[in-house]
């Protein structure tokens, strides 16, 4: 079924639809990870977002119960060169079309990839819409320039949890306060701006028992369940666009101990005064390199932001830069300086991604030692 | 960390001649390496033996010794030389071998030289096998059940533990020579034995056999900050038991979930940890179960590899240049990505394309062998394609093999429908090098994907695209050429199919469709390879077709040259022709004139980013080359540099308009054609040997009687002597006549009177229509009917008289001047009775230039790019012969020891893979040198056997009498012995194997022999003769199969008995 890709600056691209018909509408993103594709799919930081992968074979492995980030399809629409139907690995119990069928999701295949990358590269994100319905390229151009693109918008609260739950088993157990969460020896809170399932993997591993809250948990709230860290998650959209968090979390400063990743590290750089801009076209794939700035070491990570903290716009004598991109020498890791904070911009929880970075996990439990 | 200042010296161990399992890519990481150490101010001293490498030219690296890579050899240089380091990482296998055994003898210690990149402890660790085995387990890694032997008795005691069927491998040898996979004790037997031979420390691992498992394979790089990047992950198509190198292989990894691929990622970077690569690149293989994901570790390289050529070609990450510069200090975040200029080396390529490799087989060389895939490798090149689907770059990788397909199927050549379907089923089951075209008729024939794994164990994955391509072949046929519209044109060009494909199944022409495509506007794009899947802006223009949107090529304008390069090395057309390329593209360079390279072997300095200007890594096709002609409309094609892959293309190219740089195609067609070259020759009152032209069994019959049997038979317009024979009878004629129909269907039979006992020459010259100057003339050290590209060579010529070398220099201008040559001509002569005769004459670039441009000094190919840019001879300053104080002896390397059942006779059908140079003032230092270069020992002391043909014997007694005043003592076959006995040569007689024991067989166990001399007809004559000379081979004895040869060889004991062996800089011979 053939497929329109309309962008806000007027450029169309070609493709076809392997999950049927539809129309959706979002940012347009591009991920250079080679692979992983399930695991990107169902990262709630996609919300209101269309991701084409550069790497154009895709569907090769299938779909499996075990690399679900979330417990569903958080893309808004997926583009791809070439959509591989009959899944080889051990582990598939599903192809990919059925899998984003089931959340009615586009995907689409055939498209130039490389050159919607190049354009994206060159212009920026770009809002867009995706269309088998309506293959009028004039009509879709209009909708995209229409569509509400990410700048100030709040979509954390469309992917937090609605309810809080405890991670027990691998998987979600409602219930507050530790109720349902397997026990650990460290009491973490995590705050779900919309987090993947391998942050509260590593930390059960790491003998912690996690209870998750949603975005909308006060600090009096998580201070009460007198947990030994706090996690803030990843999350979608624009974290200038977030109202009330950022207090909430300012508030639990010299309380407890505090680990960010991603939004969370932007949460943080505006909670310590700063403020975020947004990057051209993003981070967005599992090789970028990062430099820890306290030993020099290098580490290949995985990232998906398109927002940054502004580093000339932090207090040094409060905040130190931990860590940067090698590339385009970003922010990617702060710390405060008095109290037990740390963050990075980056996804130490990897999941697609290389686990370079796993040693942060161990830094927040050795930070919750009594 | 900075680069290292306390390091002044450098000194870089290449690998010697192109081998199997050891061709260009290591001229590649070499010369990357050497340049990148210049770059920061490094003094590189470098030994290599092979002539024909670019790392070899005198400007390449500070002092450079074209000289035998043998410990002792390198312990000179580094007396010489006093280098503060040695880089052992880049030579390959040779390079890591020969710098232990320098470390063993202790030379390193008494010099100071530091080992950089991995010393002696890490290098044993990851290639003995007990310790890497050891090392494994210790950090929590699987290795297949195994046993490590010394003898074999202790292997059949570890093969009951194991179980059949059993990997054989030894340790501390190249690609695997000598291993197998045993499925009973009595083969277990037979390959320990040889294994245990083969093995430097006499060391073979048994293990447990994971045939049918996936492999994999990471390219990981490690900075001295233990940074670690992987580089790029390959995916094997055939299962494992297949050697990587005989796999085709895909980058990335198709199968694996991220989970899956980090797991090996992590167990790389473990790896590299554990057996301490200090810096610098290596290769993990990696074996994973289908059906529950068990992984286990099958290998590590800590140094530079195949793989990593093939990796640094797939990704456009410089792997050798960047290992060179990790060697001297430098870390990953210090070094700039060339390629987007504002990031660094600290990342992990990823790529928006496939890439598929295919190796080049050349089982029609040795018919003798099994073609039989195993874990010892037997392909003797490869190609490489970029697509952005499998399907596409496969199919591109299929028609870049130049094996005459145009991909895969939709082709009359290797048309298996009628075959059985039981033999097809044993074809899938036994890897073979035809094996995927008995994949496409099993796909044809409706046998399910399913039937074909559980047989082949070819990931359904892979199977599932072949049989895509396969429907889309029906799916053309129904169409037919009528219901070709743009948009399933644009569908079957991305599904990888040539012109010709669809000619073919539409039963119209690859001119038809092309024209077709114009009107319908379905054109290529190109898409540039640069490391990070368009994330960043690339600056090096290095490009692949697709049919997609979006053309990246930039046309530029000003002067700009085409140079196609000679595609997957094969036997007759190897680094000698990229040798060539290669200084076309620097030749352009040094005149502004932009260069654009085309080439599909991933192997070579040629694809490198920065040789050339523009690199398209492509097929070369008429359909693929026309594409970037037309996209990049070039001044010019250069077709003489490459062999014959781009000469084959002259013709059609010219036809299309294409303009031909240098020689026209009308003069090479005049060389080439038989008949006008007889008129030719005749115009220039020169002889040929008697001759004539066959299209059928008949006329070469009736031909043959008329010139007189022995009579050289081949096809005309080939390379490297392919089928070429000499025929003795009208029987074997016609036998010849039967099998050779199918060499080259539409060109005729070539039969050509046999010069006895004549003395070839081999004579390079350059022209620019008006002036012509000899490059050098090579006098074999065979006698005629041998190839030329087999044969030793010396130049200058050491037995011809002053007049016949005029006689030669005046012919050569003649035919120069008649041909209009502008650029490179190769002419071989041969010489009897005093008579001078034309063999052959090649309008273009031979085999034969690096050795010359080596031997002499002068850049023939350079000097010729600019004949052929409208430079005159004068205004280059080349306006007289140079000559040379010294002599030069090439010595060919064959691949006798990879394939069993072959015969290691010399014949007019090339067999050598590569070559290697010797060079002294002294004739018989320089054969010695081009010997010990060759891998042949030079023996000093003990018995020498004799077994001649009945028509060598008068011959062998001068030979014989100076053996025996060299110390030897002489064994003899009966009829041998006899003679000499006659002429009062103390001989002692020994049994022919068929006279009863003890023979030859047991003199040889018995270590009693120490070279052997045996001639022999052209065919294998008697069982005997083979199984001497397969001894030999088995036994690593030096072997000579000619007299010329032994005399030489004499030559060569005789003067190292007086004089030793000393090593001496190419730069200091022409001070």
């Amino acid at each position: 079924m053939k497929a329109l890709i309309a962008l806000e600056d007027g450029t169309i691209f070609e493709g076809r639809s392997f999950t049927g018909s539809g129309e959706t509408s979002g940012e347009i993103v591009f991920n250079t990870g080679m692979s992983g594709y399930q695991e990107l799919l169902t990262d709630p930081s996609y919300k209101g977002q269309i991701v084409t992968m550069t790497y154009p074979l895709i569907g090769n492995y299938g779909v499996n119960p075990e690399d679900m980030e979330s417990d569903r399809v958080q893309v808004e629409a997926f583009l791809i060169k070439e959509y591989n139907a009959i899944p080889s690995n051990f582990r598939a119990t599903g192809t990919l079309a059925d899998f984003l069928k089931k959340d009615n999701i586009l995907g689409v295949e055939g498209i130039d990839t490389r050159a919607l990358t190049r354009h994206i590269r060159n212009a920026g994100a770009l809002k867009g819409i995706v269309s088998t319905e309506d293959l009028d390229p004039k009509s879709l151009i209009q909708k995209a320039k229409n569509s509400p693109g990410l700048v100030g918008r709040d979509l954390v609260r469309e992917v937090t949890c609605a309810e809080p739950y405890g991670w027990k088993d691998n998987q979600p157990a409602p219930g507050s306060n530790f109720s349902t969460a397997a026990p650990g020896k460290y009491k973490v809170v995590a705050y779900d701006f919309g987090l993947k399932y391998n942050q509260l993997r590593l930390l059960a591993e790491r003998n912690c028992s996690v209870q998750v809250v949603p975005c909308t948990a006060t600090a009096d709230e998580i201070l009460a369940m007198k947990p030994d860290g706090v996690f803030l998650s990843n999350g979608p959209g624009d974290p200038a666009g977030i109202p009330g968090i950022v207090d909430n979390i300012r508030a639990l400063f010299g309380k407890t101990p505090i680990f960010g990743i991603c939004l969370g590290n932007q949460l943080l750089g505006l909670a310590y005064g700063g403020t975020t801009y947004k990057l051209k076209f993003g981070h967005r794939g599992v090789n970028q390199p990062v430099k820890d700035l306290l030993t020099g070491k290098i580490e290949i990570t995985s990232q998906n932001h398109g927002f940054c903290v502004d580093s000339t716009t932090l207090n040094p004598d409060d905040i130190e830069l931990t860590h940067i991109n090698l590339n385009d020498k970003s922010v990617e890791g702060m710390r405060h300086r008095k109290y037990p904070i740390f963050s990075v911009q980056y996804h130490p929880e990897n999941a697609p991604g290389p686990h370079d970075s796993l040693y942060l996990f161990d830094r927040f439990i050795d930070m919750m030692q009594p | 960390m900075p680069k290292r200042t306390d390091i002044k010296k450098i000194l870089i161990i290449g690998s010697g001649p192109i081998i199997i399992s050891q061709a260009c890519e290591f001229d590649y990481s070499g010369t990357q390496a050497v340049k990148a150490l210049k770059e920061e101010g490094y003094e590189v001293i470098l030994i290599n033996s092979n002539p024909a490498t670019i790392m070899t030219d005198p400007e390449i690296a500070d002092r450079t010794y074209i000289e035998p890579i043998t410990p002792e050899m390198v312990a000179k240089i580094i007396e010489r030389e006093r280098p503060d380091a040695l880089l052992p990482t880049l030579g390959g296998q040779t390079a890591l071998n020969t710098a232990i055994k320098v470390a063993e003898l202790g030379v390193l210690d008494k010099y100071g030289v530091e080992l950089l990149g991995a010393n002696i402890a890490v290098i044993k660790k990851a290639e003995g096998r007990d310790s890497f085995r050891d090392a494994m387990r210790k950090i929590g890694l699987k290795v297949p059940e195994s046993a490590i032997i010394h003898t074999i008795e202790e292997a059949k005691a570890a093969s009951e533990q194991i179980g059949f069927p059993i990997i054989v491998r030894p340790s501390f040898t190249l690609g695997g020579t000598g291993g197998g996979i045993a499925y009973n004790s009595q083969e277990l037997d037979e390959f320990c034995k040889a294994g245990l031979d083969l093995s430097m420390n006499s060391e073979v691992m048994l293990e447990r056999s994971l045939l049918g498992w996936k492999e994999y394979e990471l390219e990981v790089m490690r900075d001295k900050a233990d940074n670690v990047v992987i580089i790029c992950s390959i995916e094997n198509v055939d299962a494992m038991g297949v050697h990587t190198g005989d796999s085709i292989t895909v980058a990335p990894a198709q199968t694996l979930t991220d989970r899956e691929y980090q797991e090996m990622r992590n167990a790389a970077i473990a790896i590299m940890r554990e057996i301490g690569v200090e810096t610098g690149g290596s290769n993990v293989q990696f074996a994973v179960n289908p059906k529950d994901g068990e992984l286990m570790i099958i290998e590590m390289n800590p140094r530079v590899s195949r793989s990593s050529a093939l990796a640094s070609k797939a990704t456009g990450f410089p792997i050798a240049k960047i290992a060179a510069k990790l060697a001297v200090g430098y870390t990953l975040d210090e070094i700039p990505n060339d390629i987007t200029r504002e990031t660094m080396a600290a990342f992990e390529p990823t790529i928006d394309y496939c890439v598929v490799k295919i190796p080049r087989f050349t089982f029609e060389k040795f018919p003798e062998a099994d073609d039989f895939l195993t874990t010892a490798m037997k392909s003797v090149g490869e190609t490489m394609a970029f697509g952005r689907t499998f399907k596409e770059a496969f199919q591109k990788g299929m028609r870049s093999l130049e094996i005459g397909v145009s991909g895969f199927g939709a082709d009359p050549k290797f048309n298996l429908e009628s075959m059985d379907q039981q033999d097809l089923e044993n074809g899938l089951r036994k890897p073979n090098s035809k094996r995927f075209f008995q994949v496409f008729e099993a796909l044809r024939r409706g046998m399910s994907v399913e039937r074909i794994y559980e047989i082949s164990f070819i990931d359904p994955w892979f199977l599932h695209n072949f049989k895509q391509i396969v429907e889309m072949e029906s799916r053309i046929r129904e169409m037919g050429f009528n219901g070709l519209d743009h948009d399933f044109l644009q569908e079957v060009k991305q599904f990888g199919y040539s012109d010709r494909q669809i000619a073919f199944l539409t039963g119209t022409s690859e001119e038809d469709v092309w024209e077709l495509r114009e009107k319908l506007a379905v054109q290529p794009v190109y898409k540039l390879v640069d490391t990070c899947a368009a994330e960043f802006e690339a600056y090096t223009p290095y490009y692949y077709s697709t049919y997609e949107v979006e053309n990246e090529a930039r046309e530029s304008t000003g002067r700009k040259v085409m140079i196609l390069g000679g595609g997957p090395n094969r036997i007759g057309q190897g680094i000698e022709f990229d040798y060539c390329c290669v200084h076309a593209a620097f030749a352009l360079k040094e005149m502004g004139i932009e260069s654009i390279m085309v080439n599909s072997n991933p192997e070579t300095v040629s694809t490198d980013y920065d040789t050339s200007d523009k690199l398209y890594f492509e097929p070369l096709t008429r359909e693929d080359v026309l594409h970037i002609i037309k996209t990049e409309k070039p001044d010019g094609v250069i077709v003489q540099f490459g062999g014959q892959t781009p000469l084959n293309l002259a013709v059609p190219l010219a036809k299309a308009g294409v303009p031909i740089l240098g020689t026209s195609p009308d003069s090479i067609d005049r060389a080439e054609d038989r008949k006008r070259f007889q008129q030719f020759l005749h115009k220039l009152n020169l002889l040929q040997p008697e001759n004539g032209t066959a299209q059928t069994a008949d006329e070469a019959l009736v031909i043959a009687t008329k010139i007189g049997y022995p009579v050289v038979v081949r096809p005309s317009y080939v390379l490297g002597g392919r089928a070429m024979r000499i025929v003795y009878n009208e029987k074997d004629l016609a036998a010849y006549m039967n099998s050779a129909i199918d060499v080259s269907p539409d060109r005729p039979i070539l039969i050509d009177k046999f010069l006895k006992d004549a003395v070839e020459i081999d004579v390079d010259a350059i022209s620019d229509g008006e002036n012509t100057i000899i490059g050098g003339i090579m006098q074999h050290i065979e006698e005629a009917g041998i190839h030329s590209g087999d044969s030793a060579c010396v130049l200058p010529p050491h037995s011809i008289s002053k007049e016949m070398i005029e006689t030669i220099k005046s012919a050569t201008r003649a035919m120069a001047a008649e041909l209009k040559v502008k650029g490179l001509m190769n002419i071989q002569f041969a010489v009897k009775a005093n008579v001078l005769y034309i063999l052959e004459v090649n309008p273009r670039a031979s085999r034969t230039v690096p050795f010359v441009s080596k031997a002499t000094g002068v850049p023939l190919a350079k000097l010729a790019t600019k004949v052929m840019m409208g430079k005159t001879l004068p205004e280059l300053g080349l306006t007289e012969e140079v000559v040379v104080a010294h002599y030069a002896v090439k010595e060919a390397v064959f691949p006798f020891d990879r394939f069993d059942n072959v015969d290691t006779l010399l014949g007019p059908e090339m067999k050598s893979t590569g070559e290697v140079m010797g060079m002294d003032v002294c004739l018989g230092l320089a054969f010695a040198k081009s010997q010990l270069a060759a891998g042949q020992k030079i023996p000093t002391e003990g018995n020498v056997l004799l077994s001649m043909r009945h028509s060598d014997k008068p011959a062998i007694v001068p030979v014989a009498k100076k053996i025996i005043a060299l110390g030897f003592n002489i064994l003899a076959t009966r009829g041998t012995a006899k003679i000499l006995a006659e002429n009062g040569v103390a001989c002692t007689s020994v049994h022919k194997i068929s006279e009863g024991r003890p023979h030859i067989l047991d003199k040889i166990q018995d270590k009693q022999i120490q070279w052997i001399v045996n001639t022999s007809l052209g065919t294998r004559t008697t069982e005997d003769a083979y199984t001497i000379r397969r001894a030999a081979l088995n036994y690593h004895l030096p072997y000579t199969t000619t007299i010329a040869g032994a005399e030489s060889m004499v030559k060569a004991i005789g003067t190292m008995q007086q004089e030793s062996i000393e090593a001496k800089s190419v730069q200091e011979y022409f001070e």
